[in-house]
């Protein structure tokens, strides 16, 4: 932190767009999958053509209420759809539709771990509504003179905005809160949280003040940052730049502005005075959206295990230090990866949390794949774990077995018997091996038998050596103690 | 309530309308009386009753989830002033 935290305390709240993952759109039946060719799932009700009338998702609808649940937040008996009016040529009909005095979902909260200098802490991120909107369509600028070209699919889209309280303080407390909330949303399956795709968009709202102060300084927003990264260096910027113009004697003026990665920089959007004169009114095409008791407790029932739970779970059953379970449920997918390792295996958990965590996690970072692109899949992990376990192949035999899989050679049994490397557990031959190099090094051995201790290791490197690494590591250890004290 | 020529120019502006300047004011005193017509509600006594969002007393039908509307791009697009490779054309905006 660039600036003096002992003289301006920052404030931040933040605006997260977030796609639902529905088949059709948030008030018609046309497709909402991503990269479909301009305007092919745009219907008369996208277009907003006369005549049209919008009916609700009921999976959106579903999906917000599930949403609300997980942040422990009310869900509204009876919400309604408001009229949001702007001119805009991705916006066919002169307004979004979208919530504006009754939300599905208000008085949520978040709990967001940070990095305080006693270790980690918890603060709890106010959420002061999520309701539901239509997404707006895309405007492309380029390639044209003096024209826009406008393609409709992404129009409505359904989203919902996930508003916080102004809880936030700092720009690495807004990425913790955005990284939390995305996981969330993933985890839920309620949202694909494809951030490039624009699935997860946030507006950054920023203001600081003289510590002391009651007021709120005057806030700027900055709009549709997409990386987690853009969103952090976007807030930095916007504080350095609210304190040097105070500092300076100036005043921030309420605006809109823009992230550029370029430069790293924000900058002001050509302000439009009456921007925020949307003129809301509920929508006479829906009527209001009423939620049961009972339709709550139905989604109440498809709830996952959310992250938290999972991890306070991973801890609790397979008895893993609070970093592992932190890192295996991070992601859904990794945790179900882990969890089928450990079931098919039946090796030890904590050896199949090393494997999943140093090893196929490392891979992967380097190869730059995700869980799912994984070359080697839970059950075939499972399968060379499993020959540790049973001691077919030592520990170190395996990170060959690992690597070759990764490469796509086939199973660890495949890999295994094909290179030919099932470990020694046979005594006989271990200590066969033993005398030959006792054998061969005399003077070695004269040394280690005077005192020299350390040379223990070069007889052992010497036995893995002759035996290709496959002698089983305890019984070389044990043999070789015997046969060297003579 | 009574609207100032002001408030019609600023509502004209939010709704991209063009009135002449000799329109501001018989526009002004025809919408300050409709105002005045709705504000006859205000003497109604409204207490505990609670704000309606529609006339009708029902509420939202959902549908279930499933694509339904085919692709018809080249039917709507027959009526679009300007295409180009899918895109509807527009005059440039720019942020």
């Amino acid at each position: 932190m660039a600036y003096d935290t002992t003289t301006w305390e920052v404030v931040i709240g933040l605006e997260v767009h977030c796609q639902l993952l529905t088949h059709s759109k948030i008030f018609s039946g046309a497709a909402t999958a991503y990269g479909a060719a301009p305007n092919t799932q745009a219907d008369g009700v996208t277009l907003g053509l006369p005549g049209v009338l919008p009916v609700l998702n009921k999976t959106a609808l579903e999906y917000a209420v599930k949403f609300g649940l997980a942040i422990d937040a009310k869900i509204a008996e009876r919400c309604v759809f408001a009229r949001k009016h702007y001119f805009y040529p991705d916006l066919p009909k002169g307004y979004q539709i979208s919530q504006y005095e009754l939300p599905i979902v208000y008085e949520g909260h978040l709990d967001v771990e940070l990095d305080g200098a006693d270790g980690k802490q918890v603060k709890r991120i106010g959420i002061t509504r999520a309701h539901m909107e239509e997404d707006a369509g895309k405007s492309l600028h380029e390639g044209y003179v003096g024209q826009s070209g406008i393609d409709l699919n992404r129009a409505g889209t359904p989203l919902i905005e996930i508003v916080s309280e102004p809880d936030i303080r700092s720009a690495a407390e807004a990425v913790a809160y955005l990284k939390k909330l995305h996981q969330l949303v993933v985890y839920l399956g309620v949202c694909d949280g494809n951030m490039q795709e624009g699935s997860f968009r946030c507006d950054a709202n920023v203001s600081v003040r003289k510590r002391g102060e009651t007021k709120f300084g005057t806030r700027t927003e900055t709009k549709n940052v997409n990386s987690f990264r853009y969103v952090e260096k976007a807030i930095e910027f916007e504080i350095e730049r609210q304190i040097d113009v105070i500092e300076s004697g100036g005043r921030i003026v309420q605006e809109t502005r823009l992230f550029d990665p370029g430069t790293g920089e924000t900058r002001s959007m050509r302000t439009k005075e009456d921007a925020n004169d949307y003129r809301y009114f509920p929508d006479p095409d829906l009527l209001p959206v009423v939620v049961t008791a009972a339709d709550i407790e139905r989604v109440r029932a498809t709830m996952p295990e959310l992250p938290e739970a999972k991890k306070a779970r991973f801890i609790e059953q397979y008895q893993l230090p609070a970093y592992d379970a932190w890192v295996l449920t991070s992601e859904q997918a990794l945790a179900d990866y882990y969890e089928q390792v450990v079931r098919e295996s039946k090796a030890e958990a904590k050896l199949c949390a090393n494997w999943v965590i140093t090893d196929l996690l490392g891979g992967l970072n380097k190869a730059g794949k995700s869980i799912a692109e994984s070359p080697i899949d839970a059950i075939q992990l499972a399968g060379m774990i499993a020959r540790i376990a049973d001691k077919t192949i030592s520990g170190k035999i395996a990170k060959d077995v690992f690597e070759a899989m990764m490469a796509g050679e086939g199973s660890a049994d495949d890999i295994i018997q094909a290179k030919g490397l099932v470990q020694i557990t046979d005594e006989s031959a271990i200590v066969a091996v033993i005398d030959e190099i006792m054998a061969k090094n005399p003077a070695q051995l004269e040394q280690f038998r005077s005192g020299k201790d350390k040379l223990f290791g070069f007889f052992v490197g010497q036995v893995m050596k002759a035996t290709q690494g496959k002698a089983n590591p305890d019984a070389v250890n044990r043999l070789l103690k015997e046969k060297l004290s003579g | 309530m009574s609207l100032s020529p002001e408030n019609v120019k600023q509502v004209a502006h939010l709704a991209r309308l063009e009135l002449a300047d000799d329109q501001v004011g018989p526009i002004a005193e025809k919408l300050s009386n409709i105002l005045a017509m709705v504000d006859q509600l205000s003497g109604a006594n409204t207490q505990g009753v609670t704000p309606m969002a529609h006339p009708l007393d029902m509420h939202q039908r959902l549908r279930p989830d499933a694509v339904s509307e085919p692709d018809r791009r080249e039917a709507f697009q027959a009526i679009a002033p300007e295409v180009d490779n899918g895109l509807y054309l527009v005059p440039k905006v720019i942020e």
